[in-house]
């Protein structure tokens, strides 16, 4: 048990999300799963190539070739960034999103698309916070998934502490 | 040898309930085949011609004898009572049923054992040096090391869906025992100027359709620093290897399309940015997995003579038998390649055999080789002769190591669905033609024939002095005939000589090729692939098809 003190106080919302995400999916909308507190950003998502010519929107969009990384400059204007997931075996947006947070992004990171449950907890570790999966995850599933592990072999961008720190802590 | 504290065991266990809960949701039909296949795959299990295939994994090729006992048992319980020991240098069984399955993780994981990551588009099994510990001329035991990348490679939250699969290997000496320039990583244990610690970095070798060898990345990368480097260099790949053609997906690919020095600046900028974040374990970690490694408490009063008067006896320690660095110790290599055997194949019973062994004369600990064989590392040498009476009382003291009949072997098509011919058959009719011979053997010295099924080369055709790859001819099974290859040190690629053979044909051009080698050696110390590289392939090819 002690451990997953470890890992709440790291993480605190996890619990609470996923209790307070359970509004029912609707058939037409993909549920949206948050694990942060500020509210949604609702605003139109840009396309990266449209935000970097005239860059005003809050909201943008990254597709799996996006340099995320083109992104730094404009990180403090940005409220959400939606990492997009046409394919799940597609592995390019878990950098994004690692690299976003490794720049200091605290705004929300959103994976859209092909998002299953079994990756959810792999994207909660490199700075995803919140999903949009094209089919609705069973959150008791999504649940059982984030509480799975009680330690990581390492670092990554959840602020968890590999065990090799925790074994010469 | 490595032992899971608490941490290494609750990791382990959680991933185990997940994989049984993943199994459970596709028995129920609550995922898709293609959603529940990278999860299997994961967790190393294949659906094959017959049945599912799994693969289990051995960290770094070292296996206690109580880990050897459970798979004596899985291979009585859960198969047909034999197991494959790979190239990769872990263990396969060929008929494995879905709904047993929980029960076998169960039992694998009572023994620190498991089959995490042995295939699909992530981080494989680590493989190292069979001589690990033991070796004369190693800097270092690379295992710690390799220790160190299972860990961090194990469930890495940005790495497991990678354009496709990767493989590191890790050694510590000149000989290279692992065939690191072939692997996606191959790191090589050095000391600086200074003689400090570090590695040298190759990456981008690989066998499948387009043979690459590794290309030097860095010279030298303190070890203290080489998680973060691997890092750089996965991010690297994850970005910018390809992912529209499967075939053109593995890091060997990108390597060669962007060229080693750009691939090199991507890779240092990388890691520029990486390094700073504290992601390699500190000394005191280390510290803690070398000692783990720590070498055995050697008898030393143990005579440094051996008695060599029964012949056979002689034959295998002159053959399977290599120096130790503690003087009165010896390695013990054991041929997985009996008379019309299954090279690679173990029975539950000579598995049972081997654990005794390594129990009673060799501190409890066996490695499993790239060519697959397995080692006793650690055998006193006045043990030597107990040890091999009872191997041979088992089959498994054939005298051939590094012969014409240690053939490495895929499974091909008698299992395997992505094969074009049978692969086993052939060698064992190539094998039959010498194995009665061991003299014969032994005077055409070192020569290492490698068969594979089809063009992914599992069977590592590429780096044969002999390599032979099953092609289909218009719906015939047909064998093309390579040489030139090797997966050591002075790693190159085998070529093709001429037009291919049915399976008659192939037995008697290898047979045409040795009896050229013979002819034209200068002398016996030459081997059959120095002298291909003396001569050139004409010569050869005159022979076979003159
Ligand atoms: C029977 C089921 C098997 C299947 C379906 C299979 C499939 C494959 C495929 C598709 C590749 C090519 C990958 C690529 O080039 O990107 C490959 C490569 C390889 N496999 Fe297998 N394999 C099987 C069994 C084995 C066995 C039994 C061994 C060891 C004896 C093995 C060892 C290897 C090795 C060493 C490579 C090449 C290394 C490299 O990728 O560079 N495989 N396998
Ligand atoms: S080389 Fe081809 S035939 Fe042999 S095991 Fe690999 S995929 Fe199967």
């Amino acid at each position: 048990m002690g451990n997953h003190d470890r890992v709440a106080s790291a993480d605190g919302q996890d619990q609470v999300a996923v209790g307070n995400a359970a509004a029912p999916p609707l058939d037409d909308t993909p549920a949206l799963l948050r694990f942060r507190s500020d509210a949604p950003d609702d605003g139109p998502l840009s396309p990266l190539a449209d935000f970097l010519a005239d860059g005003n929107a809050a909201a943008v969009r990254l597709d799996p070739a996006d340099d995320a990384r083109s992104l730094i400059p404009h990180l403090g204007r940005l409220r959400l960034i939606e990492v997009a997931f046409p394919k799940f075996r597609d592995g390019r947006g878990y950098s994004a999103a690692r690299m976003l947070r490794e720049a200091g992004f605290t705004g929300e990171i959103r994976a859209a698309g092909d998002v299953l449950v079994d990756q959810i907890g792999f994207m909660r570790r490199v700075g995803f916070d919140s999903f949009a999966p094209a089919k609705p995850l069973d959150l008791s599933v999504v649940k059982l998934t984030l509480e799975r592990y009680p330690y990581v072999y390492q670092k990554a961008a959840d602020g968890l502490q590999p065990v090799w720190a925790l074994r010469h802590g | 040898m490595y032992r899971y504290d608490q941490y290494d065991q609750a990791i382990v266990d959680a991933r185990v309930a997940e994989f049984k809960e993943q199994v459970g949701r596709r028995l129920r039909n609550e995922i898709t085949e293609d959603e529940f296949k990278p999860l299997r795959l994961m967790n190393g299990l294949y659906l094959q011609l017959h049945a599912y295939m799994l693969r289990v994994a051995v960290p770094y090729g070292t296996l206690s004898g109580v880990q050897m006992r459970m798979l004596a048992h899985i291979a009585r319980k859960y198969d047909r009572d034999y197991g494959h020991f790979t190239t990769r240098q872990n263990i396969q069984y060929n008929w494995i049923k879905l709904e047993q399955f929980s029960d076998l993780l169960d039992d694998l994981s009572k023994v620190e054992m498991h089959a995490f990551q042995t295939s699909g588009n992530c981080i494989r099994n680590i493989s190292s040096d069979q001589f690990a510990g033991a070796a004369a001329d190693e800097l270092a035991d690379p295992r710690p090391y390799a220790e160190l990348l299972r860990q961090w490679s194990t469930l890495h939250p940005e790495f497991s869906f990678l354009p496709r699969k990767f493989k590191i290997a890790v050694i510590a000496s000149e000989t290279d025992r692992a065939a690191i320039q072939l692997h996606d990583i191959g790191l090589q244990l050095r000391k600086d100027e200074s003689g400090a610690l570090g590695f040298r970095v190759y990456v981008g070798g690989g066998m499948g359709r387009t043979p690459i060898i590794g290309q030097v990345v860095r010279e030298f990368i303190p070890v203290g620093q080489f998680m973060s480097y691997s890092e750089a260099i996965l991010r690297v790949y994850n970005r910018y290897g390809r992912r529209d053609n499967i075939y053109k997906a593995r890091i060997k690919i990108l390597v060669n399309e962007l060229g080693i020095v750009e691939f090199t600046r991507q890779v240092e900028a990388e890691w520029a940015l990486l390094e700073p974040l504290g992601l390699d374990a500190p000394k005191a970690e280390y510290d803690r997995i070398i000692a783990q490694f720590a070498e055995p408490t050697y008898d030393l009063a143990a005579p440094d003579t051996l008695d060599l008067s029964d012949p056979d006896f002689a034959a295998w320690v002159s053959q399977n038998v290599h120096a130790h660095k503690q003087p009165g110790y010896a390695i013990a290599t054991i041929s997985l390649k009996p008379k019309a055997g299954i090279p690679g194949d173990a029975s539950s019973a000579q598995m049972d055999v081997i654990a005794d062994l390594a129990k009673k004369y060799a501190q409890d600990e066996i490695r499993v080789t790239h060519s697959q064989n397995l080692v006793l590392a650690h055998v006193r040498k006045a043990d030597l002769y107990a040890v091999w009476q009872a191997l041979d009382a088992a089959d498994l003291a054939t005298p051939n190591l590094d012969l014409v009949t240690d053939i490495i072997v895929c499974p091909g098509m008698d299992y395997c669905t992505l094969a074009n011919a049978r692969s086993i058959p052939i060698a064992q009719k190539i094998a039959a033609k010498f194995e009665n011979d061991i003299e014969q053997q032994r005077d055409l010295g070192e020569l290492k024939i490698k068969v594979s099924g089809c063009i992914n080369g599992c069977g590592h055709h590429h780096a044969g002095h002999i390599g032979i790859l099953g092609v289909d001819k218009k719906g015939e099974e047909a064998y093309q005939l390579l040489l030139g290859g090797s997966g050591a040190e002075d790693a190159s690629l085998a070529k093709i000589l001429g037009p291919g053979f049915d399976a008659e044909g192939i037995v008697g051009a290898v047979d045409k090729l040795i009896a050229f080698y013979r002819s034209a050696r200068t002398n016996p110390s030459e081997r059959f692939l120095d002298t291909y590289r003396r001569l050139g392939a004409a010569p050869f090819k005159e022979a076979v098809y003159g």
